[in-house]
């Protein structure tokens, strides 16, 4: 067994998946095929339903991957052979040449702007150009430069001009054996693309563009810096059409829904209507598939709060008028009416695919695909390719970044549960030497300026920088470098700290987010504590944007070093301290989630507590009777309890209820109704959900009316009836529960499908507002259709309604497609009344967890950290969280298991060092701060009658601090004294 | 010609990641502001403001991530709050409460945070020196 898993592909998923096994003690290797991580998301605006800025939200992961001690960086790199058994694979890696010397770029972008060659920006969507010599963006990781050697004509003018001596031109393909555990596939997908509908003229006209192109577009960096214009002409847009459905819901391309376009479009749609208030945005649909959590309301919000237009028609063709570019648009809306509009932009909304490399990860790996070139896997084993091969991401299937995210942390758990014994043997630890007690000397600081090649010194003259500097208070060493963040200054630096006593350091030269983690550690290399060093920057926000104005650069400079070093001469070692970790856990709730969660915890090693107020396990599980796929639930259930009972580590309480939980992250004390006590370091939300028993159609009036769950407990012993009506979205998307329920749909198939299968004969009808069976349960949908059953749309303003006369039910609808009205007799009514939560209220103030406004439990952030609470060490899975299928509930249980294991596979865990302090002579306990906190960090000591701030929990952000009304509160390395220090530095004196 | 002198107080995660990337995009603008990065904007009290106006400052900028966006939940909705009573509390001391500005830029907001910086330098060039005791 080898404590090291590799993973494949370098988005977020891989991104995330690779955190949590760094961070819980297994070395990662990191493998992408293209020079840098970030994968898609590094290229959209903002996420839905949040409207987060993309980049903001994923930048900090990116930055986490690039600099993890654990996480190995293979970019540019094709897997070609695997050998070996789980536990013990050998993987092959081609590392391709990117012809830069990667250890010696330090990505100051030089060669870029000397680069002769111009080559299509694929970052951009193919909007904008690029140089030969490129990085896709920015903030990439790893920030290396590479050369595309098609483009490449070879003039060297890199070569002269790079002072890092980092290009390579003779660089060859080399490989690389790399000895790993287990591995995680997270290939992504890639677009459909839309040239083969030749009817939508993508590639002819220029203003029909694919949602990613526009998402580029959308983007304050893309091609149009943030102005959305059409690539015509760069007219503004005034009407703008968005077709959903483009390469997905069709027979001649791929015929599974890709999930998230609905979603997608109506964002897209939103951001540039607050580009341009005047747009009018249109989308045309076949049915508007909002399922997630939040989305809904989202869509909602789209019509009433934005004024989009939605028009339910599949648009046959585009045409376009060749004077004004315009487009135009010709459909049947369904009451049969022949529509034509003209539209400035058409915004086509292209599916989701499988990677192009499907095929050859399927071979390398030996793992199998679905018939839509997607890996196949199985409903109860979502995470697993094979035996030590899982998968997570749009590379199973499309879906969303939430669900990616919880999937990936979920693969991670599958992962390491392989090689739980072996955690911890293949992280490396770096050791710095002891520490120099600065405490009773004079600050002696060392001020490095740093060149960045001309970056910098060919704009600011840093030579009368660097003569500035000395001149400044406790200043007794300068030096300026060509670049300060080479190997070589890193030597210099340590070397001059030894020579001169240096006690402070300060370096003038880039940005601190990507470079300050690098210094840090060289002064703790040469005995400094890492917080006796203060970053100025003066490239980014000096050179690079002064450029015309370089004495001003160079004043400017100056008063930059002046507020650093006024700032260095007040700094303080900090420590970060450590608490013990109970290194156990407790899952509350005992249905698929919870059960999953435990059993994953117990698999990593660790005692578990499973709480389940019934008697029995099973939760909702216990009432499916079968699924869609074929699959037998009760056996999986029957399987899984035994699995846990035998489990040595697992403890389970049924009929137990949890009365009162106490501590923090890493030590919880949790009091249950039997009268026990339980230590754990980490608590699992897995309450569940129940399904809603609604109070209309007669329901709990005449027995003939059941839920859907009912239903499937009859099919389970037969049904006799020659015509069921099902009626979808009862209590649902309207006053009574706002949100959608995700998978009523679904379930009605399933059902539907089941009672054709035992009775063909009998009639059955599906009465539904939008079809949501998303992804691959478009199949079903179709397979409904093909087997005779009905279905029909209705309105929600004309809804069905059911009577009873006499002794028979009478159901009268209204079609909303074909706009007549039809009286059905059925013999049985189906409800799809969807789920609800729990009353999670007590639980919400035991742990001291937000709740969402529909009653589940709101995570910490819905993007990203969609197991996680903002409150340290409380995780959640399952219909505690939202309504979800029985497979995105197991992926999330395992995803929760991974976040826990980040915890307590610690000893002990170390608190941030830059946190908030309470000085316990001036605090008066006011209490002013307490609400301030958002992660209830801060406690009032009622014998002292003083606030304490629990290190563990504060996140340094410093909103307390500055609440403080008497100076008590303070936050560590940004004082008061620190910040007053450089604001009265700022002028120059 | 008058050059007024610009405190920025820029969040570490949202807005100095737009100014950062104002550079990595070479926008130009005036060289008018400092930076001073704290890690949330929410640190700001009004104390930090007022000792801006008193040590030269002629214009204050809090920058912070956009509602929502915030790295620690809420910090920003705090920030906006104070900044409502920061600016009647100007006012109170007599400083022209537009010398005091807040702004939110994503990390993205590279071009936006280059015309804020752009704007309030030109704006504050109208209004000239602050004088401070004089009825700014």
């Amino acid at each position: 067994m080898v404590g090291s898993v590799m993973v494949v592909g370098g988005g977020i998923a891989g991104m995330q998946a690779s955190l949590d096994l760094a961070d819980s003690g297994f070395r990662v290797y990191l493998v992408d095929k293209a020079p840098t991580i970030g994968g898609v998301m590094a290229q959209l605006d903002k996420t839905f339903p949040t409207l987060d800025c993309s980049m903001c939200i994923m930048a900090p992961k990116l930055v986490a991957t690039g600099r993890h001690h654990n996480i190995h960086l293979l970019t540019n790199a094709d897997i070609i052979n695997v050998e070996g058994n789980p536990g013990n694979f050998t993987v092959t890696v081609k590392m391709n040449p990117r012809f830069v010397n990667a250890e010696k770029c330090t990505g100051c972008g030089l060669c870029a702007q000397y680069c002769p060659v111009e080559a299509v920006n694929e970052y951009d969507e193919r909007l904008t150009l690029r140089r030969g010599i490129y990085v896709d963006y920015p903030q990439a990781v790893p920030l290396v430069y590479a050369i595309d050697r098609e483009k490449c004509i070879g003039c060297g003018l890199c070569e002269n001009i790079c002072q890092a001596e980092a290009i390579e031109y003779d660089q060859t393909p080399s490989e690389e054996k790399v000895n790993v555990g287990a591995i995680i596939l997270a290939a992504g997908f890639d677009e459909f693309e839309p040239d083969t509908k030749k009817e939508y003229g993508y590639g002819r006209f220029k203003n029909v563009v694919t949602a990613t192109e526009f998402e580029r577009i959308l983007s304050a960096s893309g091609p149009f810096a943030g102005h959305v214009v059409r690539p015509s002409d760069g007219e503004i847009p005034k009407r703008i059409a968005f077709l959903q459905c483009v390469g997905s819901r069709d027979e001649k391309s791929n015929k599974y829904c890709s999930a998230v376009c609905c979603m997608y479009a109506t964002k897209e749609a939103i951001i540039a209507k607050e580009h341009n208030p005047d747009l009018e945005a249109t989308i045309f649909f076949m049915d508007m598939r909002t399922y997630g959590k939040g989305f809904e309301q989202f869509y909602q919000r789209a019509q009433s709060e934005y004024g989009l237009s939605y028009i339910r028609s599949r648009v046959p063709c585009i045409e376009e008028n060749p004077e004004t570019q315009n487009l135009l648009l010709t459909y049947e809306t369904e009451d049969g009416t022949i529509t034509k509009a003209e539209f400035d932009m058409v915004v086509l909304s292209v599916g989701l695919e499988p990677p192009k490399s499907s095929q050859e990860l399927s071979t390398v790996f030996g793992v199998p695909l679905n018939d839509y070139g997607f890996l196949d896997w199985k409903i109860f084993e979502p995470l697993k390719a094979k035996e030590g091969i899982y998968a997570c991401g749009a590379f199973s299937g499309p879906k969303d970044i939430p669900d990616t995210v919880a999937q990936a942390s979920g693969a991670a758990a599958m992962a390491s549960g392989v090689i739980s014994g072996e955690r911890g043997t293949l992280v490396e630890e770096k050791v710095y030497p002891q520490e120099i007690d600065v405490a009773e000397q004079q600050p002696r600081i060392g001020v490095f300026v740093c060149w960045c090649g001309i970056n910098i010194g060919g704009i600011v003259n840093v030579p009368e920088v660097m003569e500035y500097a000395s001149t400044l208070p406790n200043v007794v060493f300068v030096d300026q470098n060509l670049y300060t963040c080479s190997q070589d200054t890193q030597e210099k630096i340590k070397q001059a700290v030894e020579e001169h006593n240096l006690n402070r350091v300060v370096v003038a030269s880039c940005t601190p987010r990507t470079h300050e983690p690098l210094f840090q550690s060289t002064i703790r290399e040469a005995g400094l504590n890492p917080y006796l060093f203060e970053m100025t920057n003066i490239r980014d926000q000096c050179s690079w944007v002064h450029m015309h104005t370089p004495e001003e650069a160079t004043e400017k400079a100056k008063d930059l070093v002046r507020m650093a070093v006024a700032k260095s001469n007040l700094l303080e070692p900090l420590k970060s301290s450590s608490v013990e970790v109970t290194q156990s856990g407790l899952v509350i709730g005992g249905g698929i989630a919870g059960m999953t969660a435990a059993l994953g915890l117990a698999q990593q090693g660790f005692t578990v507590h499973l709480v389940e107020k019934e008697d029995h396990l099973g939760g909702l599980l216990r009432s499916i009777r079968f699924t869609m796929s074929g699959e037998d639930p009760q056996e999986y259930l029957a399987t899984l309890e035994q699995s846990l009972r035998d489990h040595p580590n697992v403890h389970i309480h049924t009929g137990t209820t949890v009365e009162r939980i106490d501590g923090y992250v890493g030590n919880f004390t949790t009091a249950l109704s039997s009268g026990e006590e339980i230590r754990h370091g980490i608590c699992v939300v897995a309450v569940g959900g129940q399904e809603h028993k609604p109070a209309s159609y007669l329901y709990g009036k005449d027995e003939r009316v059941v839920t859907q769950l009912e239903f499937e407990d009859m099919l389970s012993k037969g049904v006799k009836a020659k015509t069921v009506v099902m009626i979808n979205c009862v209590e649902s998307r309207d006053d009574t529960k706002e949100y959608c329920s995700r998978v009523c749909c679904s379930e009605a198939v399933k059902n539907a499908l089941k009672l054709k299968e035992k009775n063909p004969d009998t009639n059955v009808y599906i009465l539904y507002r939008d079809m949501r069976t998303y992804a691959f349960r478009e199949q079903y949908y179709d397979r409904a259709r093909e087997n005779g059953i009905v279905f029909m749309r209705y309105d929600p303003e004309t809804k069905p309604r059911l009577e009873k006369k006499g002794e028979s039910l009478v159901l009268y609808a209204h079609d909303a497609a074909l706009d007549l009205d039809f009286e059905l007799h059925p013999d049985l009514v189906v409800l799809s009344t969807g789920v609800s939560p729990y009353d999670n209220s007590a639980l919400s103030q035991m742990l001291k967890v937000p709740l969402d406004r529909d009653g589940f439990f709101l995570e910490a952030h819905m993007k990203l950290r969609p197991v996680d609470f903002a409150t340290d060490g409380v995780f959640m899975a399952g219909l505690a969280h939202s309504p979800k299928f029985i497979d995105e509930t197991i992926s999330q249980a395992y995803g929760a298991v991974a976040r826990a294991c980040t915890i307590i596979s610690k000893e002990r865990i170390e608190t941030e060092p830059i946190i908030a302090e309470v000085d316990e002579e001036l605090c008066c306990g006011c209490q002013v701060c307490i609400p301030m906190c958002p992660y209830n960090a801060r406690e009032l000591d009622e014998e002292e009658n003083i606030v304490k701030v629990n290190e563990v929990l504060c996140k340094g952000c410093g909103s307390c601090v500055a609440a403080c009304p008497s100076g008590a509160a303070q936050q560590r390395h940004f004082r008061d004294n620190q910040l007053s220090s450089m604001i009265e530095a700022f002028v120059r004196r | 010609m008058y050059e007024p002198k610009i405190i920025g107080f820029l969040c570490n995660w949202c807005s100095y990641a737009a100014a950062d990337l104002a550079g990595t995009s070479r926008i130009q603008y005036p060289s008018n502001m400092r930076a001073i990065r704290v890690m949330c904007s929410s640190r700001i009290d009004p104390e930090h403001v007022l000792r801006a106006f008193v040590n030269g400052a002629d214009g204050v900028l809090i920058a912070g991530c956009h509602p929502g966006d915030c790295h620690y939940i809420s910090g920003n909705y705090k920030t906006e709050r104070k900044y409502v009573l920061m600016r009647k509390m100007l006012e109170q001391f007599g400083i022209d409460p537009r010398r005091l500005r807040l702004e939110w830029c994503s990390s993205a907001e590279g071009g936006k945070f280059a015309q804020v910086v752009t704007e309030m330098t030109e704006e504050l060039r109208t209004l000239g020196p602050i004088q401070l005791g004089a009825g700014d």
